[in-house]
């Protein structure tokens, strides 16, 4: 039997959903006996190629966000939002109580200690939206995985329901927003 | 608590109430002054946030100053042409809603403004302005940039005529000023209430209670102070029939209030006239003067010891929600608009929490012809649970807009031969609360027990895009929701999202499930009749003519939003790029 | 069947004149969602998630008079699916993060969240910008987590005795404000002891120097359900007399 893929991402996130993805510990061994990782700061792929499940951490603030997402989208059968970020932009939507103009006048003009102020240009600088977004007004999600991080058990639980064709489901006590 | 408003020696116009200090103030400084409100909270005794709550929950108030010429039109699909004021906007180089750095003037829109039968209109400080063209406001352009006063224009840009089309069983009825008072106290005050009764009257402003009950149900609740409001809130979009009433047949309107108080013992009635249709104050007022001289209001009313009972107008100030009767009476007591819990009704618990008649102007006028006529003449017309006549406000796609007065039972497509809306392929009956008909049920009878009105019929021909009729309807509710439950507050601005999408061209068939979804559960969970029915018009869409949103649906799973790259566009400029990584397709 | 009793979900229970849906359930033991509602305060019917069906009609439990032989739906699969979607209303229409919340664990709307099984907002968020006021010196307010539920407002007038807070503004721009002249927090008379200060379900109102003093794992909705800590635990409070100033 084919092993099942995933794929990962970090978007507008911090990487902490990751690291707790690895928290599932020694189970991961009996996991990597079903599933491979495609694209995902595990393998360092660069792209999504056709994946059963894509992951994905953070919300969508620049437009290289929003590129990534759409490659999962496209790539993955099934997509799940993992974490407060991706599911209503988390901390980063802090940033939208201003106007993205403030945000970059405060960071590269007025900030303390800016020296050189001036705005980057670069084009190999992705671009940032003006708010911080959930991926649920992009793109159609399949399935919603909430905490800042979801614990390591509550991927293994997921993860093992999609790998027994369960439809997922988290027990009451796996359930928390922060 | 509150005491009862005291009334200025002047007029009878309650000129210390908070909604009427408010207006005062937004006249002379074109907004209400900061540095005005606490000594305006300590001098009418209400807490400071009292007052600043009122500042901005109605709509005619602002925080900071619009222009000395405020240009308001309505976006009402019947009285209002948006095209009309980006044209004034574009002449006068202003943005909607911006005022113009001169301070001459700001433009803006407004709710539905009840001119539905007299061509697009405005609201320009608080004057009424009908039959806009595209000439006429050439010419508003150049007495604004004139710096022309208000006062020189052209005295018949404001004029509204009553265009009363066909009038029926109470319009055609001439009556005495006084004969249904003097009727009623030859009568006494049991057997007013029981030819009522008998006339089966049920209230004319949509909800259709029984009136007598609802007299008898006040008369009956123990107290000893009981008061009659009279809603003249018309606020339902496509509604003007209160106007037309209130203009030329205001002395029924008071005779009726006058009855009601005869017959539960009220002392002191009010008036609550939308701020729209401030213009007709002074000849409202005047006709109160002519009332008290001679005797139809005061004290011993035709010289009947201890009848005393007189009437005072409150003018709102932009809230759909204030013709809720028990918005109305927060409003009447000074505060936002918010519906009250139900029960206790204000039959029982009304203004200042006692017993309250509220009802609608065009009941109080049923009144009193009932009163001069009898319960037998008024019940002669009709359906057996719809007795009489209904005044109708006629407008949209049709050769002559205007009032209609019509015994119950009559068909949606009798309204419409009569009016010259043939080709009409739908009617919103009742107004965006009500109900959105097709051809297939231009049969219907307008009676209570079939299609429901509060007055408003807004005729759709066949080029109307009936998606942007609904969609304009759902940015009315979520302009007008009042805040206070969570399914309405919440549920109106989604709503609004929804549609948009869809209009736009960027909806799916998902977006159009989920829409349905929230849909019925604002309709069912709802505090209140505002977000009770305002899905109303898109379920109705979906219902009957469900081609015309599917129509706009993409083709596709899912679509964002928002617009990605238009999200783009504030950093594009700070970083001077325009690359193709700085945009999102 | 005896007098004054009435069925929640088939299971009869008695009531005394006067009361709602509400009392009568709390006093039985039976958990209806709410956020608005407090015992001893006067019943506010706004957030809608004590919506429950009475003979078939939509009616709000805590406003609602109890009356004899009311059959009352209330623990059913499709009112918490519309408690759900009421949830998520709720969680969008604000800017509820709770890892940046001190409130996290404690909260009420959070807690709901879970009772329900909610994971998500669903709806596309708003994102309101909206004031925080840190002139108190013990209170903080942040808007951005407000519901507009009134809890404060009726906990200052009808308990404390003051009128510190209201609610301002109409529809999505509803907000809420506080009784002084500058607008300001730090100017009124609330002091940290007064109920309007810690009835907050949310973490809109917040003492000051107490935020994350219950390490995770032992805050309140770590430890209970909503239903349970609600049942158990209804909060008493004394009514006083309206005061306007």
């Amino acid at each position: 039997m084919p092993k099942i893929r995933i794929a990962t991402t970090s978007l507008a996130g911090c990487f902490g959903c990751h690291m707790s993805l690895l928290d599932i510990d020694e189970r991961l061994v009996g996991l990597l006996e079903h599933v491979e990782f495609n694209r995902s700061p595990l393998t360092d792929i660069k792209h999504c190629g056709p994946c059963d499940i894509g992951l994905v951490e953070g919300g969508l603030c620049n437009a290289e966000n929003v590129h990534v997402l759409r490659e999962f989208r496209q790539q993955c059968k099934i997509l799940i939002a993992v974490g407060a970020c991706a599911i209503n932009g988390g901390v980063p939507a802090m940033r939208n109580h201003y106007s993205v103009q403030e945000c970059l006048e405060e960071a590269y003009l007025n900030g303390v200690g800016v020296d050189n102020p001036m705005i980057p240009d670069d084009p190999e600088l992705p671009l940032l939206l003006s708010k911080v977004h959930p991926l649920h007004e992009v793109v159609r999600v399949d399935y919603y995985l909430p905490g800042c991080p979801p614990s390591g058990d509550a991927f293994f639980n997921i993860l093992s329901d999609l790998l027994a064709g369960r439809e997922p489901s988290l027990p009451k006590a796996m359930l928390h927003y922060d | 608590m509150q005491t009862e408003l005291r009334s200025s020696l002047a007029g009878n116009q309650c000129s210390d109430h908070l909604l009427h200090r408010l207006h005062d103030l937004q006249s002379r400084f074109q907004h209400i002054p900061a540095q005005e409100i606490p000594p305006l909270a300590t001098e009418l005794q209400l807490p400071i946030s009292q007052v600043e709550a009122v500042i901005d929950f109605y709509s005619f108030f602002h925080r900071s100053p619009r222009g000395r010429i405020d240009l308001l039109f309505s976006n009402c699909t019947s009285c209002g042409d948006l095209s009309l004021m980006q044209q004034l906007c574009t002449s006068l180089d202003v943005s909607p809603g911006i005022t113009r750095a001169d301070g001459a003037v700001s433009i803006d829109e407004t709710s539905c403004i009840g001119m539905c039968d007299q061509g697009a209109s405005l609201l320009v400080n608080g004057r009424i302005m009908t039959r806009l063209n595209p000439q006429r406001l050439q010419q508003i352009a150049g007495l604004v940039n004139a710096g022309t006063p208000l006062d020189a224009w052209p005295a018949e840009w404001f004029a509204v005529p009553d265009h009363v089309r066909h009038p029926g069983l109470l319009l055609n009825d001439a009556l005495q000023p006084g004969a249904g008072l003097r009727a009623a106290i030859q009568r006494g005050a049991e057997n007013l209430l029981a030819e009522i009764n008998q006339s089966g009257l049920r209230g004319r402003g949509g909800a259709g209670f029984n009136t007598s009950l609802k007299w008898q149900l006040c008369r009956d609740a123990p107290a000893t102070t009981r008061y009659v409001v009279c809603n003249a809130d018309e606020g339902e979009p496509g509604t003007f029939k209160d106007r037309v009433l209130l203009n030329t047949y205001a002395q029924q309107v008071f005779e009726g209030m006058t009855l009601c108080a005869y017959a539960i013992g009220a002392k002191h009635g009010y008036l609550y006239l939308r701020g729209e249709y401030r213009y007709l104050l002074p000849t409202l007022e005047a006709t109160l003067a002519e009332q008290r001289a001679a005797n139809l209001l005061g004290e011993n009313i035709l010289q009947q010891p201890g009848f005393n009972f007189d009437i005072s107008i409150v003018v709102g100030a932009g809230a759909y929600i204030c013709g809720e009767e028990s918005a109305l009476l927060e409003s009447l007591e000074q505060k936002r608009g918010v519906p009250r819990v139900r029960p206790p009704f204000p039959v029982t618990h009304g203004y200042l929490g006692q017993p309250t008649v509220v009802d609608n102007v065009e009941t109080l006028v049923a009144a009193t012809h009932i009163a001069v006529q009898g319960g037998q003449w008024f019940k002669a017309q009709g359906t057996e649970k719809s007795a009489g006549s209904k005044v109708l406000s006629v407008s949209g796609d049709c050769a002559t807009p205007g009032i209609y007065e019509f015994p119950f039972g009559t068909s949606l497509q009798q309204v419409l031969d009569a009016c010259g809306g043939q080709d009409a392929q739908a009617v919103q009956v009742g107004g965006p609360s009500g109900t959105l008909v097709g051809q297939a049920e231009f049969g219907r009878k307008l009676a209570f027990e079939d299609l429901a009105t509060g007055g408003s019929i807004m005729v759709y021909g066949a080029q109307r895009d009936l998606l942007a009729v609904v969609r304009n309807f759902s940015h009315f509710f979520a302009h007008e929701s009042c805040g206070f439950c969570t399914p309405c507050r919440v549920g109106t601005p989604l709503l609004r999202k929804y549609v948009d999408k869809i209009a736009s061209g960027h909806g799916t068939p998902y977006d159009q499930e989920e829409m349905a979804r929230l849909a019925k559960v604002m309709k069912r969970r709802s505090h209140c009749g505002l977000g009770q029915t305002a899905a109303n018009p898109l379920l109705d869409l979906l219902e009957r003519f469900p081609h015309v949103c599917t129509d706009r649906l993409l083709h596709q799973d899912y679509e964002p939003f928002f617009n990605l790259d238009a999200a783009l566009a504030t950093t594009r400029t700070l970083t001077h790029r325009d690359d193709a990584e700085a945009h999102l397709s | 069947m005896t007098n004054n009793t009435l069925f929640i979900d088939g299971q009869e229970i008695p009531f005394e004149a006067g009361q709602t849906i509400m009392d009568a359930a709390l006093a039985a033991g039976i958990y209806i969602p709410h956020l608005c509602h407090k015992p001893g305060l006067s019943p506010h019917g706004s957030c809608k998630l004590c919506t429950v069906d009475v003979d078939g009609r939509s009616a709000s439990a805590c406003t609602l008079p109890a009356s004899n032989g009311m059959q009352v739906d209330n623990n059913t699969p499709a009112l918490n699916e519309v408690r759900k979607t009421l949830t998520q209303m709720l969680f969008v229409e604000g800017n509820h993060l709770c890892p940046t919340c001190s409130k996290s664990g404690d909260c009420t709307l959070q807690a709901l969240g879970y009772h329900f099984g909610m994971l998500d907002g669903h709806f596309p968020p708003f994102y309101p910008r909206r004031e925080v006021d840190a002139s108190h010196p013990s209170v903080m307010l942040d808007r951005d987590r407000c519901i507009l539920c009134e809890l404060c407002v009726r906990a200052s007038r009808e308990v404390d005795g003051k009128n510190v807070f209201a609610i301002s503004g109409r529809g999505a721009q509803s907000h809420l404000i506080v009784n002084t002249v500058s607008g300001k927090l730090g100017d009124s008379d609330l002091q940290t002891g007064d109920m309007a200060a810690h009835i907050c379900p949310v973490g809109a109102i917040l003492i000051k120097d107490h935020g994350y003093e219950v390490p995770i794992g032992m805050r309140t909705f770590d430890l209970h359900s909503v239903a349970e800590s609600d049942v158990a635990s209804p909060v008493t409070l004394k009514k006083t007399e309206h005061h306007d100033a």
